[in-house]
């Protein structure tokens, strides 16, 4: 078990499946919300479902509509579980927010080489912990 | 959060629960920053009557009280939904009445936004309906705060005008437009608002294309930071910032560059970092540390060549049937240079092309003839929205050619079409052929 440590964007714990990205996410034009897709074709998660997922990425990326399609994937139950980020911006730190899941950033390691597709992660939010059970590759 | 005793009161109910609820969701999102106080605001630019399936469920539910208690307030509270406190404008959103019929958009679609309109034009909200705010009235001052959403006029507002915005989003300039309140962080601060990056450009970079690839070159280089541009670059205009900063704000997070000699926070490249030359205590920078200029990152023929390429990745059949032009939204002298390339000419039996503008400037278009000429060869000039906001474009369409950066980059996402990206000169080309023949020169 890998223990890296930050600081709380949005309280709360859960702990399930991480899906990993190495690239910036885009909201708008870049998921959709009805399936909890990525749908940008340059992107490497592109097709790849964060439903039910802890969404592990550097940063947010694109239009100001980031925040309003993350809040769309609560109301319409495709969200992800929880969100570690590496930078904080206002479009992540508000996508956060109104996705209500727990959230954390700055990080005392790069969540994004730290943590692996697949992983089982702890993300206790209110702590600022985040605990990576590493799984083999699939 | 250090709150003042009007911020307070406000939080607690003082001003009505929709006003608290707008307060809360500030609250939370500074908490999410690590943010220590909110400022003053009294500009704000968001979006509310956009149609969405989401949003009409909520219509349906409970009436535009609830759409915007829940989509601009992330409130789950019945609320009744007061005058906006401070001015307030919507931006881009769906098409509208003047594209009924003419654009594959649905009817309901059309019927719901008019509707909001009604709903929020009474409460305050000014329907500028375009990505451009800055192009029809809302020009915010140099140093004014502001609460703004849509990436390419936040980064309009920040470097070409010196107006303070972070890239907002729906639910925090709906809790501004309540308050006159959001988090003063980031953008907002003088130390957020420096240079991070040197880009020096090597390449001519004097026409609206040109502009567009650096644009989209520096967005990947420095992704969300702030780059400062050097080098072999003409005086740019409005237009061509405008598809500047839209295209690093597509391909990075850029929220904020400077173009020393040209926008108004770096009169020199010194300044642009932050250090010496800045207009107030030039002399106080030199006696401390002044800080230092990094080593340039380069826009040289290579960097350019695969920037051209990245754009046009999206590209295999040269068989066009839409050209989208206008991203962000057209000026008057895009309107005019469309009109002039197409008149006399008559676009290619399967291909159609739409110029985007504000509303405000289609009736100066139509004035001035440029419609009619344009109308005339077959295109079409429309207000309100893009192919991106609405989803929409001509029925069948399995290519598009643009002249913009962000479109080719947004549209094969969203439609999944294929894109090429060009000049105007290529795009009229491809509409009056119905062939793609663009070419790096």
């Amino acid at each position: 078990m890998i223990t890296i440590r930050g600081r709380c964007v949005v309280p709360g714990h859960v702990e399930g499946e991480a899906l990993v990205s190495h690239e910036p996410i885009s909201g708008w034009g870049g998921i959709d919300p009805a399936r909890g897709v990525i749908i940008e074709p340059r992107h490497e998660l592109f097709g790849q479902c964060f439903t039910g997922k802890v969404l592990v990425f550097p940063s947010a990326k694109g239009s100001s509509g980031w925040s309003g399609f993350f809040q769309s994937t609560r109301l319409l139950g495709t969200a992800p579980i929880a969100m570690v980020f590496a930078r904080l911006s206002a479009k992540s730190a508000l996508g956060a927010v109104v996705t209500r899941v727990p959230a954390v950033t700055d990080l005392d390691a790069d969540p994004c080489e730290v943590i692996r597709t697949g992983d089982w992660v702890r993300v206790d939010a209110d702590r600022g912990v985040v605990q990576v059970r590493q799984e083999p590759p699939r | 959060m250090r709150l003042t005793d009007e911020e307070k009161a406000m939080r607690d109910g003082a001003e009505g629960p929709a006003v608290a609820a707008a307060m809360d969701l500030l609250l939370r999102y500074g908490a999410a920053l690590d943010c220590e106080r909110l400022c003053d605001i009294r500009n704000v630019a968001g979006t509310m009557t956009q149609p969405s399936p989401v949003k009409a469920r909520l219509v349906r539910e409970g009436g535009w009280n609830k759409a915007f208690a829940v989509i601009n307030l992330d409130s789950d509270d019945d609320l009744e939904i007061p005058d906006m406190r401070v001015p307030t404008c919507q931006l881009q959103h769906g098409f509208g009445a003047d594209a009924a019929g003419v654009v594959p958009y649905p009817a309901e679609n059309i019927a719901l936004q008019g509707d909001a309109e009604a709903f929020y034009g009474r409460r305050g909200v000014s329907v500028l309906a375009t990505c451009t705010p800055y192009q029809v009235g809302n020009i915010p001052v140099l140093g004014e705060h502001c609460a703004w959403m849509e990436s390419s006029a936040v980064v309009y507002a920040n470097s070409v005008l010196g107006a303070r915005t972070n890239c907002e989003g729906i639910a925090s300039t709906g809790a501004a437009s309540l308050t006159g309140k959001i988090p003063c962080w980031g953008n907002h601060r003088d130390e957020g608002r420096h240079g991070t990056h040197l880009i020096d450009v090597r390449v001519p970079v004097d026409d609206f294309a040109e502009w567009g690839m650096l644009g989209y070159f520096a967005g990947g280089a420095v992704g969300e930071e702030r780059p400062v541009i050097v080098g072999d670059i003409g005086r740019p205009d409005l237009i061509e910032l405008k598809h500047f900063g839209a295209a690093a704000a597509t391909s990075g997070g850029v929220e904020m560059y400077h173009i020393p000699g040209v926008t108004p926070e770096a009169p020199t490249l010194e300044a642009a970092f932050g250090g010496a030359g800045r207009a107030a205590g030039a002399r106080q920078a030199r006696e401390t540390s002044v800080t230092g200029v990094p080593d340039a990152i380069e826009y040289g023929p290579a960097e350019r060549g695969a920037v051209y390429a990245d754009l046009n990745s999206q590209g295999t059949s040269e068989h066009v049937d839409f050209v989208l032009l206008g991203c962000p939204h057209a000026s008057v002298e895009q309107i005019r240079r469309a009109a002039k390339a197409l008149d006399g000419r008559r676009l290619s039996p399967g291909t159609e092309l739409w110029l985007m503008v504000p509303r405000a400037l289609k009736d100066v278009a139509d004035r001035s003839g440029y419609t009619e000429v344009i109308e005339r060869a077959g295109g079409r000039i429309l207000g309100d929205s893009c192919p991106a906001m609405s989803r929409t474009a001509p029925e069948g369409t399995r290519v598009f050619a643009t002249d913009s950066a962000k479109q080719a980059h947004y549209l094969p996402a969203i439609l999944g079409i294929e894109a090429w990206f060009g000049t105007l000169d290529e795009c009229i080309h491809a509409a009056v052929t119905g062939r793609w023949r663009g070419e790096l020169r």
